[in-house]
């Protein structure tokens, strides 16, 4: 037990009189890995009863989702609207926060104020609001209405990530390319867009997961062809407990994980 | 601004404009967006909400939020809910990122996995997985009879208990994240000074650390507060429709009622609050702090 | 490059504020074709605004800039063919070197086999020979500080800006720089304009200073009229260490607290003048006073030795303090010691007193 008795920091209190934080510090770490973590072998289970661990293996709930047609429509929503909530909030966001960046008017502060709204604003009141404009402009339960509206729910992360790449690029390096004969587009495209790659690739990547992930907003624009997974998934566990949902969830984590494990290494080889 | 006369001078002065005004013109389109699908929804709900049936101005919602019990009940539980949230993520939260910031870096950012993945997995996911987990033939539950620590299914969900757990869950890594970063920027000397001085293990962490991490700490706090107070979806999955928080009830008034007067003067009251109390902090804290904790 | 493809820079009534804060001031400057030029202040001085200016990365209020016939003071950066050198160097770092120099080229459609070539040669002229495929971050700051340079001169660029381009390096460096710097210019003869605060580097490398000071040039001439003979006290005292006296000029001649001196030209007007005392014109005189010295007694305060040198502080009659370097070699005057300094005759030079000095 001799590293209980030694110190664990430069004020000398020692390993084995902090015992108690580690162990509380290892629960909490248990307690947010642990449910992601057990819905995966539960997933596997052959039993309509969600149970742990399972006493059947089976691929039985995975058959389940793909050869539903209401399951793969509502799947391929989702993608669709993540990929185009991707590309418009990524570029809105981007140019908008270079914009700002570059610009620093008395009035960019009112602005970025505006587009970070979003954040503060109660989803639920968006959900609604958006709800019934969209009933009287006609763009409830289609693609458009829902990609813009996730747009505007992703725009100022994209933004957030954007502006703090670019609070710690050089821009000197563009005022450079310019003197050598840039315009000020070409020197955003050629110096400082592949430099801040990695947060605008980070943007995309948290854009496309806002629009996955969101439910509230789904809830009320989206529906009939046009119906997203969460919504489908929202009104599924409302019922009754569906195994499925938990075949879904293994996949989602899957896809998440894959996501942000894709923009991390993007970032170390963007790092050099 | 006075405008000085020379050559050039007004060539220059039009340049300058049409600099700003391009540079400008790039977030038109995030301008336009956000405008047309929140700006203008959510202040024509703000119209709606000072509506009467007839179309007539009337303050007839706000007047019924305060004489019906079922308005006054859902804020209630909605300020108890986020504030007890907030303070068991703290409890929770604090120690978890005092221990993650004293671990060398890999160690940490090996660690640091167990929050960012689910800070990022799907909400919605996460509260299905605490269902599974908490009903009463439940993970928790099987495994708790089996091995003898209580005799009868506890009932962890479909109840407040759920909403909370679930809640606690979703938004420790609201606070986790702040709290980490602020305390990883404390030099390390600072303690050493402290001891240096005479202060016991203890108070050197009363005395300079905790003071040294509170501007963190009240961002993370007010940020998993701000965020519970908007919750709507874990209330209506885990707290099986006996747990009525603001937002669910605003979903309720629309879904079954149609009543957008009232749904709308619930949510506008909903954000003035929330509003209100971003101000009241933004006098104590730093509010970038808070937005920068949310994107590390 | 031919030196008649440089050209001359003319800057008429050039001025910027922020608010109340006028940074630069109706400015006049004029660069000559093939000019080393440098602009030298403290830091808020202007200078560097000027130099953006030039580059047009600063907008001015007003006023008006040429190079050669051509009025650029509402062109475009990218238009004005300036070549332009960062302090920190601004090297693109998700290029390699040769990357980062072929730059400029591949923006004016140059094809590759050329670029090539023209990027070795640029290399060759900073003795970076080979170094093309090297990334930026294997680089020592002299060698990015040479690549910075290759790549803001391979374009042939007929005028060259610097802001403080040497001050990220260490001494030794530097000065080895300061003269490379110059022989590329003697080759080359772009006409340059160089910022910097360092009064030697300016000495060194300029071809004329422009002294910069709140927005104003108080002077500009070459390092050795700058130097020798500054026309007021701001460029007096931020080049090279300067004392002043107030001494007397009539009809008799000039005085200094009753002593007469000898001057190396009298002023015409008579009156109370500002006496220039370099303290490397003092001398510590011994017994023989030679003729055309003058004498000025002075009590020393202190003398501090320095290995090659003792620096001795006295104070002058009027209670002036000035410093003086005496040799090591001979015996050191102690404190309270009261001696004799020479100055010649010909080092003397008075500055007017000017009404709201300093």
């Amino acid at each position: 037990m001799g590293w209980l008795g030694r110190p664990a920091t430069d004020t000398q209190i020692t390993h084995g009189r902090r015992l108690w934080l580690y162990v509380l510090a290892g629960l909490v770490l248990v307690f947010l890995m642990l449910p992601t973590l057990i819905v995966i072998p539960m997933s596997f289970s052959e039993s309509q009863y969600l149970e742990f661990p399972p006493r059947e293996w089976s691929l039985r709930w995975y058959r389940n989702y793909f050869n539903s047609t209401a399951w793969m429509q509502a799947t391929a929503t989702s993608f669709k609207a993540g990929i185009l909530t991707m590309i418009v909030a990524t570029l809105f966001g981007t140019m908008a926060a270079y914009g700002l960046h570059a610009a620093r008017l008395g009035f960019s502060g009112l602005i970025l104020g505006i587009l970070l709204t979003p954040i503060i604003v109660p989803v639920i009141l968006v959900g609604i609001g958006v709800f019934y404009v969209y009933v009287k402009i006609k763009l409830v339960n289609s693609m458009t209405g829902l990609v813009l509206a996730h747009s505007m729910l992703a725009i100022p992360i994209v933004m957030m990530v954007v502006s703090s790449a670019l609070k710690s690029f050089d821009m000197n390096q563009e005022r450079v390319a310019r003197s050598l004969g840039a315009s000020r587009m070409r020197a955003f495209f050629l110096v400082t867009l592949p430099q801040i790659r990695f947060s605008v690739v980070s943007g995309a990547v948290l854009a496309f997961l806002t629009s996955f992930d969101e439910v509230i907003v789904s809830l009320f624009v989206s529906g009939g062809q046009n119906s997203t997974l969460t919504r489908n998934m929202f009104n599924a566990l409302r019922d009754q407990i569906d195994p499925t949902i938990a075949a879904i969830s293994t996949l989602v984590v899957i896809l998440t994980s894959v996501l942000l494990a894709i923009s991390q290494l993007f970032g170390k080889s963007g790092a050099r | 601004m006075s405008h000085p006369a020379g050559p050039n001078a007004a060539g220059l002065r039009r340049d300058a404009l049409v600099e700003r005004l391009t540079l400008f013109s790039l977030s038109g389109p995030a301008l336009l967006l956000v405008t047309m699908t929140m700006l203008v929804p959510v202040g024509w709900l703000f119209w709606l909400s000072f509506l009467d049936d007839a179309g007539g101005f009337s303050l007839e919602h706000y007047r019924r939020m305060l004489v019906q019990p079922s308005y006054g009940r859902a804020f209630r539980i909605t300020f108890e809910i986020s504030f007890i949230t907030t303070a068991i993520c703290i409890l929770l939260g604090y120690p978890l990122a005092y221990v993650l910031s004293q671990l060398p870096r890999r160690a940490a950012n090996i660690c640091m996995i167990a929050v960012m993945l689910p800070f990022w997995t799907s909400l919605l996911v996460r509260t299905y997985a605490w269902l599974v987990l908490l009903q009463r033939q439940g993970v928790i539950n099987t495994w708790g009879i089996k091995l003898g620590l209580w005799d009868t299914p506890l009932a962890l969900v479909h109840n407040l208990n759920g909403t909370l757990i679930g809640m606690v869950h979703i938004m420790l890594p609201f606070l986790v994240l702040p709290v980490y970063a602020s305390m990883r920027a404390i030099d390390q000397d600072y303690l050493k000074a402290a001891a240096n001085l005479g202060a016991s293990p203890t108070r050197a962490f009363w005395l300079v650390f905790l003071p040294l991490s509170l501007p963190g700490l009240i961002a993370g706090a007010l940020m998993v507060f701000i965020l519970c107070l908007g919750f709507y979806v874990t209330p209506a999955v885990l707290g099986g429709g006996k747990i009525t928080m603001v937002a669910n009830r605003i979903a309720t008034d629309i879904e079954l009622f149609f009543n957008w007067g009232a749904a709308s003067s619930l949510g506008v009251v909903l954000f003035v609050l929330t509003g209100m109390i971003l101000y009241l902090a933004s006098r104590i804290v730093r509010l970038d702090r808070l937005l920068g904790g949310g994107g590390a | 490059m031919a030196r008649d493809a440089a050209l001359p820079i003319a800057v008429r009534r050039l001025t910027k504020s922020y608010g109340t804060l006028r940074v630069l001031d109706a400015v006049d400057l004029d660069v000559r074709r093939g000019e080393f030029l440098t602009l030298l202040g403290p830091s808020g001085s202007g200078k560097t605004t000027l130099l953006m200016m030039l580059a047009g990365f600063v907008r001015p209020d007003c006023g008006s800039i040429a190079f050669g016939e051509r009025e650029v003071i509402r062109l475009a950066p990218h238009k004005r063919d300036v070549g332009m050198v960062f302090q920190n160097y601004a090297l693109f770092p998700h290029m390699d070197v040769a990357g980062n120099i072929a730059f400029p080229l591949k923006l004016r459609g140059i094809g590759k086999a050329e670029a090539l070539q023209r990027v070795e040669q640029a290399l060759e002229l900073v003795k970076l020979g080979g170094y093309g495929a090297r990334r930026i971050d294997q680089l020592s700051g002299g060698q990015r500080q040479r690549i910075a340079l290759a790549r803001a001169i391979v374009f042939e660029p007929r005028i060259l800006l610097m802001d403080e381009p040497l001050s990220a390096l260490d001494k030794q460096l530097r000065e080895h720089m300061q003269i490379e710097l110059r022989q590329l210019h003697e080759r080359l003869g772009m006409t340059t304009v160089y910022v910097t605060h360092d009064q030697r580097e300016a000495l060194t490398m300029s071809d004329r200073i422009a002294v910069i000071d709140q927005g104003c040039i108080r002077q500009i001439d070459t390092p050795k009229e700058i130097y020798e003979r500054p026309t007021n006290r701001f460029v007096a005292e931020f080049i090279g260490e300067s004392t002043f006296v107030t001494v007397d000029v009539d009809t008799a001649g000039c005085t200094f607290n009753g002593i007469p001196l000898a001057l190396a030209s009298q002023p015409a007007r008579k009156g109370p003048y500002h006496l220039m005392i370099r303290p490397e014109r003092l001398s510590i005189l011994e017994q023989s006073v030679s003729a055309g010295v003058n004498v000025l007694p002075a009590t020393v305060t202190a003398a501090i030795y320095q290995g090659d040198s003792v620096l001795v502080h006295a104070s002058l009659p009027d209670g002036t303090m000035v410093s003086v370097r005496a040799s090591a070699s001979v015996r050191a005057p102690v404190a309270g010691e009261k001696l004799n300094l020479g100055l010649n005759a010909a080092d003397t030079y008075l500055l007017p007193v000017e009404e709201s000095a300093a």
